[in-house]
């Protein structure tokens, strides 16, 4: 099969000067030169980083591959030379066919342009020929729902009037390539889910898609393939469920162990401090696990003198971010300080309860000040999987397809004849 | 370790513009590659993005009097005011030479050339950051910005034209056969303009003190291109330092064609050749040399 893209030897530097004061003033400048010049000093050192490093990777035509990696991890930098906004500074890339990107919504519109004018503009400006645009122009408007506003000027439109339109001419563009970053997708809930939405109907009809997304189950869904970009570098690259699943077990903390070396790097303060916090099944630390039977989520902290009252908390998030619960430990045994020590609690979630798919969980440990929590250490995420061996006994019985809902409890049903 | 795999969608979603090809399927094969060394025009990459270039100067053109109540008047009101000051101050007052053609036509017909000229630098200038937001999101070849800043005021001279052919005929000042020229006068204003506005936007990029100076360094440049006198009534030696302007044979050349005056020379004319294409191709390559980084310093 035939590469879209071939990428060699990628790099990209940035001086951090240039990062942080964007423009300068000539002024500023000419007394720089100038302080130069009286005290023969050299040229003010930049501090440099490097934004991508040596990365290099293939996409055939058709592929779907994903990126993932924290923030600073140097996949926007990638998505901006692939777009060719900026040129890397070392390496090269190879691009066959046209490249279109959803970051671009919107880009070029004009308010005191009609609608009908900025359509053909904004068009121009991704790359589509006159006649194309003609040819498509009915069915982006049609797209869109703006009908009879078509030749109002687009300052007169609701912002979600112009975010249709903009939209709709971006999903017409039918690049060969299409490059999404999910994370810098502006807009709604909603317009994410369109996003994603028009990204699968590209990818069914054998196109090549990049997607860099922080939504892991988005992520395993619609790729075959991964890379994890960490500090610029290629950490991984290979099936998505295998570099998610090790993305997320990585050192900077997903994972469903995260353990501190010592109490003082740990997180906390001079009142507690944590230990180690783990999501285990059946006594033992589990990164997937059996939807049927309970979840334990432990919290080791330490009590390091008597001060406040303090008590252990959770906040459980789904896949896509959102917020699942929050429990926390309300029994008595906490309303008093606790004597220095060392301590694990264990907050149990039942079985039949989360639903399918990545979980990740917040830990504090923190005292009541009301009307506020107050917590004294928090810790980064920890992550499991949620899975269902399908044997017909779960809420699922013998259903196979997708299952919706943050949980999925296992209902008890009465069913009379009257 | 295993993963949950999350189920596919019960069945496929189908393409939302059923039987669509992609229109053009454009093979172009794509190279990325670090900055150059050397900058070049890429004349073929040009030529692919043409009908941008149209539709961003049809866009300028369409927005420059939108919202205003007088609309293109602004085109023709400018140089005409300006003309009736000029002839007051430097025609009646100070009694500046105008070469034995009636001052308001002499100054007029060279207001015409200079307003397009500072016109198409101001808004070339300006047209890197005015469209950041395209910069930072797009790639397109963005000397395509500066060339369609400088068609934009090509408009306006067109119109206040109009009342300059009015102005002859009311004056009684026929055009010679050296109009057939004119065009190519105005051309090289063009090419001067263009490569002042590539070297100010790319400068604009980095410092916006550029935006303060356009008016002042305007300014100062018409009193050097023989707008408010003639160049021909100059000094022999002086009117060969001024040709290092290029807008002193641009002016003096089309009022040579439109209302028949003294001829620039050739010589002075090829001075002013060589100062055009030296701006130009400095300004081409100092836009192209920064070209990379725009949308990091922008």
């Amino acid at each position: 099969m035939a590469t879209a893209i071939t990428a060699e030897g990628l790099s990209k530097q940035y001086r951090i000067g240039e990062l942080q004061s964007a423009y300068g003033t000539l002024r500023d400048s000419l007394a720089a030169g100038a302080r130069r010049f009286v005290r023969r000093e050299h040229r003010q050192h930049y501090e440099e980083i490097w934004a991508l490093r040596d990365v290099s990777f293939e996409v055939v035509e058709g592929e779907v591959l994903g990126v993932i990696g924290r923030n600073g991890a140097g996949k926007s930098t990638l998505l901006k030379i692939l777009t060719r906004i900026t040129t890397p500074t070392n390496g090269n890339v190879t691009i066959r066919g046209r490249v279109g990107s959803l970051l671009e919504v919107g880009t070029g519109f004009h308010p005191e342009l009609t609608g009908r004018e900025n359509v053909y503009l904004n068009g121009s400006v991704l790359g589509m020929k006159n006649r194309e645009i003609q040819r498509r122009f009915d069915e982006i408007v049609e797209f869109a729902g703006v009908g009879q506003f078509i030749d109002t000027p687009v300052k007169r439109y609701s912002s979600g009037m112009s975010v249709r339109l903009a939209f709709a001419v971006a999903a017409h563009l039918e690049p060969e390539i299409l490059l999404v970053d999910e994370v810098l997708a502006v807009g709604d809930a909603e317009f994410q889910r369109r996003c994603l939405g028009r990204m699968e109907d590209i990818s069914l009809t054998g196109r090549t898609v990049i997607f860099v997304s922080h939504n892991m189950q988005a992520l395993t869904q619609l790729c075959d393939r991964a890379i994890w970009l960490d500090k610029g570098e290629v950490v991984l690259d290979g099936p998505s469920p295998d570099v998610v699943a090790r993305y997320l077990q990585s050192g900077f903390g997903t994972g469903a162990v995260r353990k501190w070396r010592d109490l003082e790097s740990a997180p906390g303060d001079d009142l507690v401090r944590l230990r180690w916090v783990r999501a285990t099944q059946d006594g033992v630390p589990a990164d997937a696990t059996d939807v049927r039977r309970p979840i334990g989520i432990e919290i080791a902290f330490t009590v390091l003198r008597r001060g406040e009252p303090v008590f252990p908390k959770i906040k459980v998030f789904d896949a896509r971010g959102d917020v699942a619960f929050n429990a926390m430990d309300t029994s008595p045994r906490w309303d008093e300080p606790s004597p220095p020590g060392d301590y694990v609690s264990t907050a149990w979630i039942p079985g039949n309860f989360l639903n399918e798919g990545l979980s990740t969980v917040h830990v504090q440990v923190c005292t009541l000040g009301a009307p506020q929590l107050r917590p004294h250490a928090t810790a980064d995420i920890i992550a499991f999987h949620v899975q269902d061996p399908g044997e017909g006994d779960s809420a699922r019985g013998g259903f196979i397809g997708q299952w919706k809902g943050v949980v999925r409890p296992l209902l008890e049903w009465t069913t009379e004849e009257r | 370790m295993s993963q949950t795999k999350l189920e596919p969608p019960a069945q496929a979603v189908p393409p939302t513009q059923p039987g669509a090809e992609p229109a053009d399927r454009s093979d172009r094969v794509v190279v990325i590659r670090p900055d150059p060394r050397w900058p070049h025009l890429d004349a073929g990459e040009l030529w692919h993005y043409r009908e941008l270039l149209f539709r961003l100067a049809w866009r300028d053109i369409a927005v420059r009097y939108k919202q205003t109540s007088i609309g293109v008047t602004w085109a023709i009101l400018q140089p005409f005011v300006t003309m009736v000051v000029f002839t007051l101050v430097f025609g009646k007052f100070a009694e500046f030479p105008s070469k034995g053609v009636p001052y308001p036509i002499f100054t007029y017909s060279a207001l015409l050339p200079w307003t397009y000229f500072a016109s198409a630098v101001a808004i070339s200038s300006a047209s890197l950051v005015a469209n950041k937001a395209l910069v930072t999101k797009v790639y397109f070849p963005r000397v395509l910005l500066p060339i369609a800043g400088v068609s934009v005021p090509a408009l306006d001279f067109l119109l206040a034209f109009v009342v300059l052919a009015g102005m002859m005929v009311w004056f009684a000042v026929w055009p010679s056969l050296a109009i057939l020229l004119a065009p190519l006068f105005l051309f090289m204003g063009l090419v001067s303009a263009l490569g002042v506005g590539l070297f100010l936007s790319a400068v604009n990029v980095r410092y916006r003190d550029v935006p303060y100076a356009i008016p002042f360094l305007m300014q100062i440049w018409l009193y050097f291109s023989g707008v408010v006198y003639a160049i021909t009534a100059l000094p022999e030696h002086y009117q060969w330092i001024l040709a290092l302007n290029p807008m002193t044979a641009v002016i003096n050349g089309f009022q040579w064609g439109v209302i028949g005056t003294e001829p620039p020379g050739l010589g002075k004319t090829l001075v002013s050749v060589a100062a055009a294409s030296f701006f130009f191709v400095g300004g081409l390559w100092y836009f192209r040399r920064s070209e990379p980084r725009f949308a990091d310093t922008i």
